[in-house]
């Protein structure tokens, strides 16, 4: 029986969820993911309309590694540097959710590489954390972004 | 520009060659352009999509779109029928509507409440009568003469389609036997939304519209493509157009070539043919489900819409401009009503391949960008080659080496700006 994970401990793990994406070491992001995870990016708008669809859905860590794998070998994107800026984590705290649930606002950020920078996307993560092996793992990640209306394009995760 | 308007007079445009396998960069970034297409084009002699029958099931529903870069409001009204007018209020050009969709017994717009019916009359005029006696509107004013500006509004397959001009032929004529029989595949059965989103390109719109025209990149820019197999340019495939070229089609049939074949085609990328693979295959899979068979179908309709299948996946891509160096693609991604559980799941799956984060379709919008930033600085006289699937006249080809068509939406578009090259092709 392990204790419900504390928002502290999820919001340091989200400092090396954003400083791993914003380094682009993949791997070491992927590490926080459990094996039976689920990784979507949606809209604010879907999600206020009951609306199913999502931009980006990783059903399981296998999914997960191929979108990366496919991101670092085989697609074409903008070229730029990410800069995540992450607030606390809180407990998410409505009737439905067990006490591994949890949201934190999120800020994305990309930099060109002649040094333009733009705000990419603005929106929280809603997330479910759980300890495996000691260590607290991504059971579930939902990227609700604000932003609607992506810029260019959306390679990276968020 | 003439401050009454672009200067419609002196404008054409010098082809070098009457195939327009030549295209000025300059029609990418003048303004003057642009502001002519928004008026021959868009508010011409053309159908824009809309959006979907399926999404204005009640009377009062409506839901705000553009065409071209005119906002507009899409509405059923208590007659049950669908309506479309301009989302801006007669008095002071404000938006009427700003929500994106919902349902509403009348529209008002806040500034001094102007009120609308739902099927876009002017219905209400605060103070029309003065107070105590003074003020108000003159005598004559008469609230029938000052609605908004209405579109014809026509469906087909459950899309909807507007227009402005009352010279436009009838919808079925304007989309012919080929986009009637394109649409009427996409949707054969009933539509249900399964979401939307949104991508904003800083791009002249007509680079989508080429891109969406121009089979020779798609297995080259999106390597997911290839490298996974969805789709190969040594697959059978090819691409069809209406008579004046402005409606097309690329298609291509999954699984019709091979390994070895794609690997002497695709050198640069044949190692990693064999050294790339998914390991959860669910996001390929492929649940056959037209009866042509075809795996790939980009239906595009001129001068807005696309209705993609790649896979299981089904989108209706609407194409917004907002300036001339800006435009959103507004996807709708849909499935039918009568799908089960599993398809529906299954699609919402197979929705990770489009979309502005799609694993074969998030490229365009960076090659579209890279374009419109390189040409900025054009000279006069410089133009794009476009000569891949042959020059002179453009025609259907049951092959994937070619942007014929590319070249047949600018007859198209020349003809419509009325600055067709002498002797072109039609």
């Amino acid at each position: 029986m392990t204790a419900a994970p504390d928002a502290w401990r999820v919001s340091q793990r989200l400092a090396d969820y954003g400083a791993w994406l914003d380094a682009m070491d993949y791997d070491a992001w992927l590490t926080l993911f459990h094996n039976d995870c689920d990784y979507q990016i949606t809209t604010r708008e879907n999600e206020a309309l009951g609306l199913p669809l999502t931009l980006m859905w990783c059903d399981g860590k296998a999914m997960l590694a191929d979108r990366l794998a496919s991101l670092q070998h085989v697609n074409e994107y903008n070229l730029h540097y990410p800069r995540h800026v992450i607030g606390l984590a809180r407990p998410r705290g409505d009737a439905d959710t067990a006490g591994d649930w949890f949201v934190a606002p999120y800020a994305l950020y990309q930099t060109t590489l002649e040094g333009q920078s733009r705000l990419f996307s603005v929106g929280r993560y809603v997330m479910q954390w759980q300890s495996d092996a000691g260590e607290l793992k991504l059971r579930t990640m939902q990227v609700v972004a604000d932003t609607a209306q992506v810029p260019t394009l959306l390679a990276c995760p968020i | 520009m003439n401050p009454s308007g672009p200067d419609t007079h002196s404008r054409s445009v010098e082809w070098s060659n009457p195939d327009y396998s030549r295209v000025p960069f300059a029609l990418y970034h003048c303004p003057d352009w642009y502001a002519l297409e928004m008026e021959r084009i868009f508010r011409g002699p053309t159908w824009s999509y809309l959006c979907l029958e399926v999404e204005l099931p009640n009377k009062g529903d409506f839901v705000t779109t553009y065409v071209g870069d005119t906002p507009v409001v899409v509405s059923r009204a208590d007659d049950g029928e669908v309506h479309a007018f301009v989302n801006r209020c007669s008095h002071k050009g404000a938006l009427i509507v700003r929500q994106p969709r919902g349902n509403a017994r009348a529209h008002t717009c806040i500034y001094h409440r102007w009120t609308y019916t739902r099927d876009g009359r002017l219905s209400g005029v605060p103070f029309r009568v003065g107070i105590d006696g003074q003020g108000g509107m003159p005598k004559d004013f008469d609230p029938a003469c000052h609605g908004p500006q209405k579109l014809r509004v026509s469906a087909m397959g459950g899309l909807l389609f507007g227009t402005f001009a009352p010279s436009t032929e009838p919808l079925a004529e304007y989309l012919g036997d080929f986009g009637c029989e394109l649409i009427g595949r996409f949707g054969a059965r009933p539509l249900e939304v399964l979401g939307y989103s949104r991508q904003q390109i800083q791009g002249n719109w007509k680079l989508y519209a080429e891109n969406l025209r121009d089979t020779y990149h798609a297995s080259l820019l999106h390597e997911f493509f290839v490298t996974y197999g969805v789709d190969r340019a040594t697959q059978r495939g090819g691409v069809r157009m209406d008579g004046r070229h402005r409606h097309n089609m690329n298609y291509a049939f999954g699984g019709s070539d091979t390994d070895a074949k794609a690997k002497a085609v695709y050198a640069d990328t044949a190692a990693r043919l064999d050294r790339m693979k998914l390991s959860d295959e669910r996001l390929l899979h492929y649940e056959s489900e037209f009866a042509d068979g075809m795996n790939l179908a980009t239906p595009t309709i001129f001068p807005n819409l696309a209705a993609i299948q790649i896979n299981n996946s089904l989108a209706v891509r609407q194409v917004r401009p907002q300036g001339v160096d800006q435009f959103e693609i507004f996807q709708t991604v849909v499935g039918y009503a009568d799908d089960s559980a599993e398809m529906r799941r299954h699609r919402l799956l197979s929705a990770n391949l489009v979309g502005p984060a799609g694993l074969v379709s998030m490229e365009d919008g960076e090659a579209i960008e890279i374009i419109q930033r390189a040409t900025r600085a054009e000279r006069a006289g410089q133009t794009t080659v476009i000569e891949m699937g042959g020059r002179g006249t453009v025609q259907d080809q049951a092959h994937r080496a070619t942007e014929a068509p590319v070249r047949g939406f600018w007859s198209y578009w020349a003809e419509l700006m009325g600055v067709s090259a002498p002797g072109g092709i039609q």
